[in-house]
C-alpha cells in the first residue's frame, strides 16, 4: 500500500475547486445564457435589445445618476467625520469610530424601516421625493463603508510632512490641499468603491422607500421573476463590465480595499 | 474652541445615524401601531416577536444559515488560505484572482449567477436549501480567506521547521503550530461570515426556498404587506439585534484589550 503523502499545499484544493464550480463556471453561464434564446441557439438579440431599448439605456443612465450623487454625498459626509477622527486629539477615539461603524452590522433592511418612518414624518408621502429618499436611504445604508478605509488611511498619515509644509510656511488650507488631500487618495478611492456599485445595483433601498424607478439591480430581479434568464443575464453580464472596467481603474490608487467590507470587524 | 467644534460636530452627525433606531426602540415598547401618540407602555411587540411561529421560524432559519455557512466558509476558506499559501506563486495568484471575484462582484449578480447555473442548468431544487446553503458561502469564503493570509504571512515560518525537525508530522505541526498562530484571523473571518450572511438580501432572494425567508426577505415583504402587528413587531426585532450586536462589539472589545498591541492597529 502507498503511504498517503501529506502536503501543505493540496489543502488548497477543496477551496481551488469551489471557487471553480461556483464562481467561475456561473460567469461563464452567464455569458452562455446571455448570448443564447430560449431554444439554445447562439443570437445577440440580447445586446441589442439592451442598446435600443431606451428603457433599459434609461435605467442604466438612473442608476449611474444615483450612484454619482449618493457617492458625493457620503464623501462630502464621510471625509470630515474621518478626517476629525483621525486628526484631533479627542479622548476615546476609538470607542467614536466604532460607534460610527457599528450601524453597518445592524441589518441593513432593518435600518432602512426605521429610516423609512423618520422620514415619512418629516416628508408625510414618501411618493414625492424618490430620488432624494432613494440617495438618503443609500447614504445611511453605505456611510459606515466610506467613514472607515478613509479613516484608516487619515490616521496613517505622516505628521512630519504636514510639519514640513507648515515649516515652509504654508498656510493650513494649503497643506491641506497640497499634503492632506492627495495623501488620502487611497482611502477615498476605497471609500468610492464601497459605496459606488451598491449604489447603482442595490434595488431593495429603492423598492422599500417607494421609489419605483427601476435601477440596474432591478432590472435583473424583474427578470428573474419572469423567469428570463437570457435578458437577466445580459443586464448581469453589462453590470460585471462595468464593475470590472471600475476595478481596473480603482486598483492602481487602492490601498487595501479588499478589506474595508467587514473590515471593522475586530 | 478649537477642541469644541469637533465634539459637537461628531455628536450631530452620531445622532443623525442613531436617530431613526433610536425611535424605533422607544416605539417598540409602546403600543402604538405608527410613530406618532404614544398611549401607554407594552411588551406585545416581543411577546409577538417569541409567539408568532411564522417570525420565530424566519429568525432560528436566519441564524442556522448563518451559522452552517459560516462554518462551511470558514473551513474552506482557511484551507484555501493555508494551501495558497505554501503554493508555488502561479497557483496561488490563481486563488487569489478568484477569490476577489465574489468581493468586488455585486451580491445582485452573484446570486443571480448561483441561481443560473444551480437551479436553471443544474436543476437542483430550490427546496433543498442547496442552492441558498452554497450562495452564502460563496459570499462568505472569499472574506475568511481574506483575514487568515495576512496572519500565514505573519508568522514566523521557523517554527514549523522546527517542529518538522524536531520530529512532528505535517498534519501534527499543522496542527499544534500553524493553526494557533493564524487563529485570531480565522476567529474574525468566521465572526465576519456570520455577519455578511445576517445581512445579505440578494443572494437568499434569488436562491431561497419559495417558503423560508431569511430576516432581510421577510421584513422587505413584511414592509409591502399591511400587517401592523408583524410591523411593530420587527421594531422589537430591530431592537434585540441592536442591543445584540452592541453588546458583542464591547464583549469583543473588552477581550481584545490584551492582544490589542501585538495585532496592530489596522485589526482595532
Amino acid at each position: 500500500m502507498r503511504a498517503l503523502r501529506f502536503s501543505r499545499k493540496q489543502l488548497g484544493i477543496p477551496y481551488a475547486l469551489f471557487l471553480l464550480l461556483f464562481v467561475v463556471a456561473p460567469l461563464f453561464v452567464i455569458i452562455y445564457y446571455a448570448f443564447t434564446n430560449g431554444e439554445g441557439q447562439f443570437t445577440i438579440a440580447n445586446l441589442q435589445g439592451f442598446f435600443t431599448d431606451p428603457n433599459t439605456i434609461g435605467t442604466l443612465f438612473y442608476s449611474f445618476m444615483l450612484a454619482v450623487v449618493t457617492t458625493v454625498v457620503c464623501l462630502l459626509l464621510a471625509y470630515p467625520i474621518a478626517y476629525v477622527l483621525a486628526r484631533s486629539n479627542i479622548r476615546h477615539k476609538s470607542v467614536i469610530v466604532m460607534i460610527f461603524v457599528l450601524p453597518m452590522w445592524i441589518n441593513f433592511t432593518l435600518r432602512i424601516t426605521a429610516l423609512k418612518e423618520i422620514l415619512t414624518i418629516i416628508e408625510g408621502n414618501l411618493a414625492f421625493h424618490p430620488f432624494l429618499n432613494s440617495v438618503i436611504g443609500m447614504t445611511y445604508d453605505f456611510l459606515p463603508f466610506m467613514i472607515l478605509p478613509m479613516y484608516t488611511t487619515l490616521s496613517k498619515l505622516d505628521n512630519s510632512l504636514l510639519e514640513a509644509a507648515n515649516d515652509l510656511g504654508a498656510s493650513p488650507l494649503q497643506t491641506f490641499i497640497k499634503v492632506t488631500l492627495p495623501l488620502s487618495v487611497p482611502g477615498i478611492v476605497s471609500g468610492v468603491v464601497m459605496v459606488f456599485l451598491p449604489s447603482m445595483t442595490n434595488y431593495v433601498v429603492l423598492d422599500m422607500l417607494y421609489n419605483s424607478t427601476y435601477i440596474m439591480g432591478s432590472l435583473i430581479g424583474s427578470y428573474f421573476s419572469a423567469y428570463d434568464w437570457h435578458n437577466g443575464s445580459m443586464i448581469a453580464l453589462v453590470l460585471l463590465l462595468i464593475i470590472l472596467i471600475f476595478t481596473l481603474f480603482t486598483n492602481r490608487y487602492e490601498e487595501d480595499g479588499s478589506k474595508s467590507r467587514g473590515g471593522a470587524i475586530l | 474652541m478649537k477642541k469644541a467644534f469637533p465634539i459637537i460636530f461628531l455628536s450631530v452627525m452620531i445622532m443623525l445615524v442613531y436617530l431613526p433606531i433610536l425611535v424605533l426602540v422607544v416605539y417598540s415598547f409602546t403600543d402604538a401601531p405608527n410613530i406618532g401618540p404614544i398611549h401607554s407602555f407594552s411588551l406585545h411587540n416581543y411577546v409577538t416577536l417569541f409567539t408568532k411561529e411564522e417570525l420565530t421560524s424566519m429568525i432560528w432559519g436566519t441564524v442556522i444559515l448563518a451559522l452552517s455557512s459560516a462554518l462551511l466558509a470558514t473551513i474552506l476558506g482557511t484551507l484555501g488560505a493555508i494551501g495558497a499559501f505554501y503554493s508555488k506563486k502561479g497557483a496561488s495568484s490563481f486563488i487569489n484572482a478568484m477569490n476577489q471575484v465574489p468581493v468586488v462582484n455585486a451580491d445582485v449578480v452573484t446570486g443571480f449567477s448561483i441561481c443560473v447555473l444551480l437551479i436553471v442548468t443544474f436543476n437542483i431544487s430550490k427546496e433543498s436549501y442547496v442552492p441558498l446553503l452554497i450562495g452564502h458561502t460563496v459570499l462568505s469564503a472569499p472574506f475568511v480567506y481574506l483575514s487568515v493570509v495576512p496572519k500565514l504571512k505573519q508568522m514566523d515560518s521557523s517554527l514549523y521547521e522546527a517542529a518538522i525537525d524536531l520530529g512532528a508530522k505535517p498534519s501534527l505541526a499543522l496542527r499544534k503550530v500553524v493553526l494557533p498562530q493564524i487563529m485570531p484571523g480565522i476567529v474574525s473571518g468566521f465572526a465576519l461570515a456570520v455577519t455578511l450572511s445576517l445581512d445579505d438580501y440578494f443572494i437568499a432572494s434569488y436562491t431561497k426556498p419559495a417558503t423560508f425567508d431569511t430576516i432581510s426577505t421577510y421584513v422587505v415583504n413584511a414592509t409591502k404587506g399591511s400587517q401592523t402587528d408583524i410591523k411593530t413587531a420587527l421594531w422589537a426585532l430591530s431592537t434585540l439585534i441592536f442591543v445584540i450586536v452592541i453588546l458583542v462589539v464591547v464583549v469583543m472589545n473588552l477581550s481584545g484589550k490584551g492582544g490589542e498591541k501585538r495585532r496592530g492597529k489596522e485589526d482595532f
